[in-house]
């Protein structure tokens, strides 16, 4: 039984992703299906248990602040598989009219 | 015997002795893998010549000197393509290495070929490519398993000694149980993630495809280590020396036996058999076999799509056609870039994906789905620790089925899901665990591998190995491929 509220368009739109008619159609179904599986958790008594983010506690974890210019790319290296860049900079489409 | 067929451990005393050079070895594995790659397809590309630059200037006296190890398309070698198997990064060349090929590099390993898997690792079969799908070298009508199947079917065709995969909720267990090949998953913050392409951060974890165990712990020993580019990689760890520690005495060992994975929906009645087998062989080992309760098992999966999902709509929004990648030909506005170019640059599996994670996230549903998820998690992970109380090591079916055909369960995401329904546990709960081959089941004439899932302790991964040593050390599953 899929989630009445759950909307394709909504989300996709919040996810930055333009779908076809025919994948919203299918992913509808498809993802009614898998909602309707997680449903299972519900049964599951998680009163009073914490949760975990990660297997072990081992994030978080902070090395010397120092710079290490000679481990980052070089700008030619970072700019080197953008779609299109000048010398020194990413170029999208224009943001302000 | 053909080079290609050669174990890492067989290869490296015939370049020592110089009964063979790194580069006869390199052009052994490109004539195999120009013979049957054809049918297979596991390899997206690869670049003999850069490869063979290094195996001229291989240090043979290092542990893996002149080896060639295959790649899966998910982790970033210096100079060469980096695709995930996904058409939003046709094109894209790596920058960098991924700390675990720069480790696999100091230990004289050479980085070789681009391998296929399902896009951005979300799958179970390969059928989930973004260029094709690669076949089970067992049977070309079959899914070599995933998300790593590139890697398994490379290594189980014989045209690769061993490969690197990496396993979110299994994509190297199952694949390497599919293919007949060693498989490990090590402990979560065993190895480096830097340089891995995420899809789940927090379970992502890189590790071998291999022959033999021995070249297992081999190939573990270099990948293996603190990095200070990973804040959730051990950075006090100790690397045992995992080759030496194959022989350990298994005599007196406590194995755990999980009835829920004994009893799992779907379990084929020809694996159910040679998981007993392997168990008997353990008790005549001296090993006692304990049945054990692994009780949320059945919730593993519902909490791995939630969890996971999450983390990879976060994870993925970096591919939005700005700064590498495909970008849409068709977009006037920005934000029309990003939808575009993203819609233009995902296959469908990715979309579910993305879509799912944002959904579970979104506001009104973080409770009732994420947050709930990761409290059933910690219920899991508790489910391992009272085990591993009671017992040294678990074990049981890497997958409950051998490789499916083909088109089987492509139009069925939560069928496709439930084929890891034994080792997503694994990953939840952060611990290691490897596939050893234990069996096969005769299908239409075909001999499809049975996978043994050996589960242990977390960071002992030593224990792991010693126990599948005894069980399997000889590279049986070649003889059995349809070559």
């Amino acid at each position: 039984m899929p989630d009445e509220t759950f909307d394709v368009p909504k989300i996709a739109s919040l996810a930055r992703l333009e779908l076809t008619e025919a994948e919203i159609l299918k992913f509808e179904r498809q993802l009614g299906d898998i909602l309707a599986y997680i449903e299972k958790l519900k049964e599951v008594d998680v009163e009073s248990i914490e949760p975990s983010a990660h297997a072990f506690e081992i994030f978080d974890i902070a090395r010397p602040d120092l710079a290490r210019p000679e481990e980052g790319l070089s700008p030619e290296q970072a700019l080197a598989n953008a779609p299109a860049a000048t010398q020194s900079e990413f170029l999208v489409p224009k943001v302000l009219d | 015997m053909h080079p290609a067929d050669l174990t890492l451990v067989q290869a490296r005393e015939q370049l020592r002795a110089k009964e063979l050079s790194p580069s006869e070895l390199l052009d052994a594995l490109v004539e195999r893998i120009e013979e049957r790659d054809p049918q297979v397809r596991a390899y997206l590309s690869y670049d003999l010549e850069q490869a063979r630059s290094e195996a001229e200037k291989a240090d043979l006296s290092l542990p893996l000197g002149g080896l060639p190890i295959g790649i899966k398309d998910v982790l970033n070698v210096q100079g060469h393509p980096c695709h995930c198997a996904s058409k939003i990064l046709k094109g894209y060349i790596a920058p960098y290495d991924a700390t675990a090929i720069r480790k696999l590099r100091e230990a004289g390993g050479i980085p070789f070929g681009r391998l296929n898997m399902d896009e951005f690792a979300m799958g179970s079969s390969t059928e989930n490519s973004g260029f094709h799908p690669t076949a089970n070298p067992h049977d070309l009508e079959r899914v070599p398993g995933g998300s790593s199947g590139g890697s398994a079917a490379a290594v189980a065709g014989g045209m690769a000694l061993a490969t690197l995969g990496s396993d979110t909720g299994g994509s190297i267990r199952q694949p390497a149980s599919f293919c007949g090949v060693v498989g490990m998953k090590p402990t979560y913050g065993r190895v480096s993630r830097y340089g891995l392409v995420a899809y789940a951060s927090s379970l992502d974890q890189i590790g071998p495809f291999t022959k033999t165990v021995s070249d297992t712990a081999l190939l573990l020993e270099a990948l293996c280590g603190p990095d200070p580019k990973d804040s959730t990689c051990f950075q006090d760890q100790k690397v045992p020396a995992f080759s030496q520690q194959l022989d350990a005495e298994l005599s007196g060992l406590k194995i755990g036996v999980p009835k829920e994975y004994m009893e799992i929906d779907g379990l084929a009645p020809a694996v159910k058999e040679s998981i007993q087998q392997a168990l008997t062989t353990y008790e005549s080992l001296g090993c006692e076999i304990i049945e054990i309760s692994l009780p949320h098992t059945e919730y593993a999966v519902a909490t791995y799509y939630i969890a996971a999902n999450a983390e990879a709509s976060s994870n993925l929004a970096r591919f939005d056609g700005v700064r590498y990648g495909h970008r849409s030909a068709h977009a006037d506005s920005l934000l029309e870039q990003y939808q575009l170019s993203r819609e233009e640059g995902f296959g469908d599996e990715v979309k579910r994906r993305i879509i799912l994670g944002t959904y579970v996230l979104s506001s009104g549903y973080y409770d009732a789905y994420y947050n709930r998820a990761q409290k059933v998690r910690t219920l899991i992970r508790q489910d391992f620790e009272k085990a591993f109380e009671q017992v040294d090591l678990i074990a049981g079916p890497t997958s409950p089925c051998t490789a499916f055909k083909m088109g089987d369960r492509l139009d069925d995401p939560v069928q496709m899901y439930l084929a890891d329904v034994l080792t997503i546990p694994v990953n939840l709960a952060g611990t290691c665990a490897l596939s050893v081959p234990c069996g096969v089941e005769e299908v239409d004439g075909k001999s499809l591998p049975i996978g043994l899932q050996l589960i242990g302790k977390p960071l002992e991964e030593a224990a792991l190995l010693a126990a599948s040593a005894v069980f399997h050390d000889q590279p049986q599953s070649q003889k059995e491929a349809t070559f």
